[in-house]
């Protein structure tokens, strides 16, 4: 049952993927992309961790896409106001493409077993056990990660910040 | 549950019509059924029997998914709602709540995020800058407001240390004085003010403010499209005024709980007076909704903004330190001071 799921969301996530690369249109696109920030919620419920799973929702498809869509809205770009890609660029890209794909491809191919590194606790999703290890064993990390953010935000602040106005 | 809000949200419009006619020294309406009681039904039929309209510019399969999306994730949040405690039947104990997450709280956050988008494509699939300018200010207006309604949450979670509902609803147990608006009035007047904006209801209705924008976002709409638009902003302002009775006003406790536990012998009988003392709550919070919106006039857009970013998150990020220092100091033994 679960393992049918799986493959299930599995198959729906590659798909919507897939389509968010192939659709012409750039809204319909991002469209694509929640959804696939959605059935990715779907497999971390199925790992047990609730907590990851909606706060997947709340910060990827409930913030950051739509920021992005709020960009692409504003800038309202479709097929008549794509810039014309030369062949050039198009061979660039596939080379570029397919040697990464090389890369993932002999990395897989090499690696024996797919087993977890070590024994998982179905239990550490829940809020409770995954707050008490982020704040005592992953603690500096924990930091780290959101000092990072805090330069990113006063970057941003900083670049969009008005020059300076010279004159009264 | 959905029948329930749904009449509830059905009445909301009568209701607010009412309110309406009587801040303004009116009647309001009545003429279908006695005191114009079926006239939400009247104007389900209108809407149903209306003709349906799709522009021809516009992208019809979002065009449709907008109002869809708005109606279903409204519709979603009631699901974690504690709507009284236990009731024995045949034997069986029932809970009157759909599911109890452990993480509720977030779950309506979650389904609160995405309902932007019920706005967002509905605005963009009509093809109308009106429609594209409505939703682009619903949108920036909804989350920029969800950051300050998280951050006076997260002060509230930090004293109850639960996300569930359930768990917050029982803390208030015990009397007025337990009821969480007391223990944290910053935070309970932040959220009021995030849930007005969430719900796009006046003073922030800048999406749909007719004034400059002809109808915003559904400028386009038509017949029940336009109709799950404006109900599901009644089931909003019917759920938001749940969840402010739930996290600020004790849900189904109410004064004089244990005495009346105690002389009935009936844990059934309170937890019926406990869902009616919910249920009167948050009709009281619909009126409120609705009382605010024939008082205060709108604000202008950049008033909007300026209030949200520079007075509600600063104002929520300092409730929720002092909120953090409070709880340290009272659990000061555990660090071994």
């Amino acid at each position: 049952m679960i393992a049918s799921l799986f493959y299930f969301l599995a198959f729906v996530s590659i798909f919507l993927a897939a389509m968010v690369v192939f659709a012409k249109n750039p809204i319909h696109s991002v469209l694509y992309l929640i959804l696939t920030f959605f059935s990715i919620a779907g497999h971390y419920l199925l790992l047990n961790a609730q907590f990851l799973a909606l706060v997947h929702i709340v910060v990827y498809a409930g913030a950051i896409m739509v920021l992005f869509l709020f960009v692409i809205m504003l800038l309202n770009l479709n097929a008549a106001t794509e810039p014309v890609k030369s062949n050039m660029m198009r061979f660039a890209g596939a080379i570029a493409g397919g040697c990464l794909m090389l890369v993932l491809i002999a990395v897989l191919s090499k690696t024996n077993s797919m087993q977890p590194a070590h024994e998982a606790n179905t239990q550490i999703g829940l809020i409770k056990n995954l707050g008490k290890v982020l704040y005592s064993e992953y603690n500096l990390p924990f930091e780290i990660a959101s000092i990072l953010f805090l330069i990113a935000m006063i970057g941003a602040v900083i670049l969009a910040k008005k020059e300076p106005k010279t004159s009264i | 549950m959905f029948v329930v809000t749904l009449l509830i949200a059905l009445y909301s419009t009568y209701g607010e019509r009412k309110v309406a006619a009587f801040l303004q020294d009116r009647i309001g309406p009545n003429r279908a059924g006695p005191w114009g009681l079926l006239q939400p039904f009247a104007d389900g039929v209108k809407m149903f029997t209306k003709e349906e309209i799709i522009p021809v510019a516009s992208n019809k399969f979002l065009f449709i998914l907008g109002p869809s999306i708005a109606m279903i994730c409204c519709l979603m949040t009631g699901v974690v709602l504690p709507w009284g405690s236990e009731l024995t039947l045949f034997g069986r104990t029932f809970y009157l709540q759909a599911v109890d997450l452990n993480i509720g709280v977030l779950y309506v956050f979650a389904v609160v995020s995405v309902s932007v988008y019920g706005i967002m494509i509905g605005g963009w699939a009509s093809n109308n800058k009106w429609s594209l300018m409505g939703a682009i200010r619903g949108s920036s207006q909804i989350i920029s407001y969800e950051l300050s309604m998280g951050l006076s949450i997260v002060a509230l979670v930090l004293m109850t240390g639960s996300l569930s509902f359930r768990d917050i609803v029982n803390q208030q147990h015990g009397g007025i004085l337990h009821w969480n608006f007391l223990m944290q009035p910053l935070s309970f007047l932040i959220f009021l003010i995030c849930a007005f904006a969430e719900c796009n209801r006046s003073p922030f209705d800048l999406p749909e403010c007719e004034t400059e924008l002809v109808g915003g976002f559904h400028t386009e709409y038509s017949s029940m499209k336009l109709g799950f638009y404006l109900f599901s902003e009644y089931i909003n302002m019917f759920i938001s005024s749940a969840v402010i009775s739930a996290l600020f006003f004790g849900g189904f406790n109410f004064p004089g709980m244990d005495w009346l536990l105690e002389t009935t012998q009936s844990q059934n009988i309170v937890t019926l007076v406990g869902v009616g003392a919910y249920f009167l709550k948050i009709f009281f919070f619909i009126f409120f909704f609705m009382w605010v919106r024939w008082t205060i006039p709108r604000f202008r857009y950049d008033q909007l903004m300026n209030l949200g970013w520079k007075g509600l998150i600063p104002l929520a990020l300092i409730n929720l330190a002092a909120m953090a220092v409070i709880e340290m100091l009272k659990h000061l033994h555990t660090f071994g001071f």
